[in-house]
């Protein structure tokens, strides 16, 4: 085991990306602002100087057309990484992505396959208003055909586009804008990760907290202070939201028998929607307790930092719901 | 309407004049039985048949090669059976089958043969093009040669995708022909009611696209145009855009009653049918004998009904198989 | 002669009205002429003829709607009888390759492990866990019949029962036995009470049908002798296992017998096979062959291997005694010819396979000695009739003489 290196969110990012254009010719980065701005979130800032405009491609606001010129480009033997600059924008890409990459191998007797990889920056938290503070992991979850990765840990940051860039099928890759300055450890030598299952990062006896993206940190921080309450809980990150692997989290249930699912998403027919669905389909026996959720309030996200914070679980609201399901 | 008839005609060997003429007569004759099976029920979904529009189909695939790439729309059996598709496992297709070059998987709207680089098939108005654009952009980062054609109706240049897609193709310069299929009706709703400027083939030099338009009626109009512009777009690497004129003589789809254009305005266009007068110009050139028509007249026929009988006969897809390909059998690059 | 019918132009569309004939009897038809116009609900649309003939007979009038189908009029084809000339069809300028016929082998799809109950544990439905706080049951002392041997509402309702009557046996469709972590409870007792119970109960409520086959048995027992030949002793196979999936496999293809008599009819969907197990210390115990329609004879040896041991040891788990959906009883080599089973509630149907032995078989006129066996099948007559029986047995019978394809 190489000596741990600490990085930020951000940096981690960008190492994968370099590598991957190091490693592959066929690899090549396309995006709004990706070029000469250096990336809206600086994730690529430096590469248009080292790997050249045709590897590092600036393209016109055009979603659907720069997305599915990715497909396309995939279709015809090349290993695009699409990066839309916020999954905000997606919406405009969602025919490409959903009727395009994702019917193409089924639809065509297996004929043809689409390895592209589409990055995009998601999360809530900074005062960004409505339409630019969306969670749409579930709409991504929902549909057969895509391979859905959310980047919550360093250690995913720095492996699962690698990963990814190894898929014969399209893979959407989650990454969290609000956790791009944010410090953590990593093998030096870390690099590519499984991208078939989810992870416990941390092991606990009395309660199962589920979740992915900005929640894992989140349910980390708050497990370290219910720790100190002498409450034991277990924290699963999901990773992989399509295929959703669902062993990890039943597995994790049956030891716990309680379970609480954290996400930034709205409420209403989301992941934790499928998460609580499964484990009341095949760990009914095992539940001590309700299933818990604790999700985006439905509401579109305001801009004061106040309505804000409101409108997403906090590691307050974890502490306290978990607090409440263990004594009641 | 702009047609150039300035371009001489291609000069023609008595087996290419054949060759041409059986491919649209087979198109025809296809889509025919086609609907005549319809009726029968053997097919269902929707089908859009494209009789009418024969010589765009083989007038451009004449001029592609066999590395080149073809995207197409939902109406696209003419474009699949010139690109050398199988009739047999189109039929097939049609009816469902595992023998159909889908595996049954997309019936009529989703034809696609990898060994024939003929990608679909692709149901949404609009959607390929992005596809095509990043086709061609893959041939052009992997120094390839090859054209990618894209087919689409003037009903997709409403499409931001066409919009967005001509930009980036003339942005990246890049070797794909957008060739649009302009049969004056978005399903049924006139060219007139949709475009705020109806000569469409002003907006490719709005992107600073090199365009021409063909008359889809003529084979030997389409041919000189796409030559020209698949010539174009091999020397060049850059984009083209071709708009053929032409017609659908048959409704959008099967159940259609047309309420939207007049029976005179058909039998007008069906005077400038381009399979008799293709026949009367290889006639004329004495390129062929009624003779030779009448055998390659019933070599099609034989040829779509042994399509039919491959069909009929074809097996179904297991239901366990239902969740094949949904991810890829292939393995990790 | 055909018969030309009101087309289909789309799923959506089920009839149309004969608006107008364009061609009359006597008419000529060449391809693609418009033969009618129909009226559908969108507007009217011309009927095409794709042939060539000469109209017979119109079988619609004017005005008439009919279905889509519809034999709308008749049509005289002409022979084409003459040859057509042969024409080669020139290529075109390249010919793409023949794609490679890969073999693509069916991804191996991806099976859940399920979750593995922690063993202490009593599994209790959170209602089940709800009404035991209420009525302040200990649930420790109650045996658990949902899935996985959990509680559930009936177990609780039912202790609740037997609480406030002690005197009165609670009526039990089920044996229950005793886990072995209670040894205190003596067994053979109970489990009396418990076939006494569910006979009763039988007995009582189900008026039951008799049907019985005599069944040739030298092609199984062929099948076995050749099958076991290249068996190890231990992995050798016994007339039963056959028999089981026999069963299972006739329970597939008669459904209605692989169910449950609760508030009628219900068929269950999987085959578990019920097979009654004498214990030595009296008594019977009937564990289940779950899913033994899609187990192998081999599988299903080797269940019988292990429950039949267990059973005698009173080694089961709860579950295993519960799921059964049909009963199989065999004497083997018990001495009797045959055996009249009593359906096990809440079931509808027991076989019961008496002795296999040798008897003159008379067939096409000759006589024979074959090995033969009498089935019998004992069923509910509020679920099914004698019909339903005759065609299990006949079906039963079929696999028998059938054994390769078992």
């Amino acid at each position: 085991m190489s000596q741990e290196i600490r990085l930020t969110y951000r940096e981690a990012l960008k190492s994968a990306i370099r590598e991957a254009l190091l490693k592959d010719e066929k690899v090549f980065l396309m995006g709004e602002d990706v070029g000469h701005y250096g990336g809206a979130f600086a994730v690529s800032k430096g590469l248009l100087q080292e790997f050249g405009p045709d590897r590092i491609m600036d393209v016109p606001l055009s979603e659907s057309g720069f997305t599915g010129a990715g497909i396309g480009a995939a279709l015809a033997g090349m290993r695009p990484i699409v990066e839309i600059m916020t999954i905000n924008f997606s919406l405009l890409a969602m025919d490409q992505i959903f009727n395009n990459a994702a019917t193409l191998s089924h639809m065509s007797g297996g004929q043809v396959n689409v390895p592209v990889v589409i990055r995009m920056g998601c999360g809530i938290g900074r005062q960004l208003a409505a339409q630019h503070s969306h969670s749409w992991e579930p709409f991504f979850a929902h549909v057969p055909g895509l391979i859905v990765l959310s980047v919550g840990t360093h250690e995913d940051a720095r492996g699962m586009l690698l990963s990814a860039l190894e898929s014969p099928d399209p893979v959407i890759l989650f990454e969290y804008t609000s956790m791009l300055n944010l410090e953590g450890s990593i093998p030096g030598d870390a690099g590519k990760v499984d991208i078939q299952k989810a992870k416990i990062r941390r092991e606990g006896k009395d309660l199962s907290l589920i979740t992915y993206g900005t929640g894992v940190y989140k349910c980390l921080e708050a497990a370290d202070l219910l720790a100190k309450e002498g409450m034991d809980v277990e924290v699963v990150d999901l990773r992989v939201l399509r295929p959703l692997e669902e062993d990890t989290f039943l597995q994790s249930v049956a030891k716990t028998h309680r379970a609480l699912i954290v996400e930034d998403a709205w409420k209403s027919v989301s992941i934790s929607s499928e998460v609580s669905s499964r484990i009341m389909e095949k760990a009914f026996f095992e539940l001590d307790l309700p299933v818990e959720r604790l999700c985006g309030v439905e509401v579109p996200i305001p801009y004061p930092k106040h309505l804000e914070d409101a409108s997403v679980p906090q590691v307050q609201d974890i502490v306290s719901r978990v607090k409440k399901m263990l004594k009641p | 309407m702009r047609l150039n008839k300035s371009n001489p005609a291609p000069s023609l060997t008595k087996a290419e004049g054949l060759r041409l003429l059986h491919q649209m007569t087979l198109i025809r004759r296809f889509e025919e039985k086609s609907a005549e099976v319809y009726t029968e029920t053997k097919i269902r979904g929707f089908l859009h048949l494209c009789v009418g529009e024969e010589a765009v189909a083989v007038g451009v695939s004449q001029a592609l090669q066999e590395e080149d790439y073809v995207l197409s729309t939902y109406r696209e059996h003419g474009h699949a059976l010139a690109r050398g598709v199988e009739p047999k496992s189109i039929m097939a297709e049609m009816y469902g089958r595992l023998e159909g070059c889908s595996r049954g998987r997309g019936g009529s709207m989703h034809l696609f043969d990898s060994s024939k680089n003929f990608f679909g098939g692709n149901a949404i108005v609009g959607g390929h093009l992005p596809l095509s654009v990043g086709m061609a952009l893959a041939s052009k980062k992997q120094g390839k040669k090859n054209v990618t054609c894209c087919f689409f109706g003037e009903g997709a240049a409403a499409e931001g995708e066409f919009h967005e897609s001509l930009n980036l193709a003339a942005l990246w310069q890049i070797p794909v022909l957008f060739l649009c299929e302009n049969n004056l009706y978005a399903m049924g709703t006139a060219l007139k009611f949709t475009h705020s400027e109806q000569h469409l083939e002003k907006k490719g030099p709005a992107y600073g696209i090199e365009t021409d338009v063909a008359n889809g009626m003529d084979l030997l109009d389409v041919m000189t145009k796409v030559q020209k512009a698949v010539a174009y777009i091999r020397e060049t690497g850059k984009p083209y855009f071709l708009v053929c004129y032409t017609y659908r003589f048959r409704a959008h789809s099967m159940f259609d009653a047309e309420l939207y254009r007049e029976k005179s305005e058909v039998e007008e266009w069906k005077k400038k049918d381009p399979i008799p007068q293709f026949k009367a110009f290889l006639l004329k050139e004495k390129l062929i004998t009624e003779k030779v028509i009448e055998a390659m007249e019933a070599e099609a026929e034989r040829q779509v009904q042994e399509a039919i009988d491959f069909a009929e006969n074809g097996s179904w897809e297991k239901v366990e198989e239902l969740d094949r390909f949904v991810y890829s059998e292939k393995a990790a690059i | 002669m055909i018969s030309f019918k009101m087309p289909s132009l789309g799923a959506d569309m089920e009839d149309g009205t004969l608006a107008e004939w364009r061609k009359q009897p006597g008419d000529k038809l060449t391809r693609g002429e418009i033969i009618a116009d129909v009226e559908t609900q969108k507007g009217l649309i011309e009927i095409e003829f794709f042939g060539e003939g000469i109209l017979e007979k119109h079988l619609v009038s004017e005005g008439q709607k009919v279905p889509v189908g519809t034999v709308i009029a008749l049509i005289n084809q002409e022979d084409e009888s003459e040859e057509s000339p042969v024409v080669e069809i020139p290529p075109s300028s390249w010919e793409a390759p023949i794609p490679s016929s890969e073999k693509l082998s069916v991804s191996e799809s991806k099976v859940s492990t399920p979750v593995r109950a922690s063993v202490e544990r009593i599994k209790i439905s959170p209602l089940a866990k709800k009404m035991a706080e209420v009525n302040q049951v200990d649930v420790s002392v109650i045996q658990g019949t949902g899935p996985e041997g959990a509680i559930v509402k009936e177990d609780i309702e039912r202790f609740l029962s037997s609480r406030e009557k002690p005197e009165v046996t609670p009526p039990s469709s089920k044996i229950e036995i005793p886990e072995q972590s209670r040894p205190s409870v003596p067994h053979h007792e109970s489990i009396r009470m418990a076939v006494a119970a569910a006979m009763s109960r039988s007995h009582r409520e189900i008026p039951q049908y008799y049907l019985e086959k005599r069944v040739d048995m030298s092609k199984a027992l062929d099948w076995l002798k050749e099958a076991n030949k290249e068996r190890p002793i231990q992995k050798r196979l016994l007339p039963v296992a056959l028999l089981i999936k026999a069963v299972a496999k006739a329970l597939d293809e008669v459904p209605d017998l692989n169910a449950v008599w609760e508030n009628g009819l219900q068929r269950m969907n999987e085959i578990h096979i019920g097979f009654v197990v004498s214990l030595r210390s009296g008594g019977i115990m009937v564990p289940a062959i779950l899913n033994a329609d899609v187990k192998t004879v081999d599988e299903i040896m080797e269940t019988l291997n292990d429950l039949i041991p267990r059973t005698r040891a009173f080694k089961l788990r709860s579950s295993e005694l519960s799921q059964s959906t049909f009963t199989i009883t065999n004497m083997g080599d018990g001495g009797a010819d045959k055996v009249f089973g009593i359906v096990y509630p809440p079931q509808v149907g027991i076989v019961g396979f008496g002795e296999i032995r040798e008897e003159a078989v008379v067939e096409q006129g000759m006589i024979g000695i074959r090995p033969v066996m009498d089935v019998t099948l004992a069923a509910d007559h509020r679920a099914t009739d004698g019909l339903i029986g005759g065609k299990f047995l006949a079906a039963l019978n079929k696999h028998l003489q059938n054994p390769e394809s078992l």
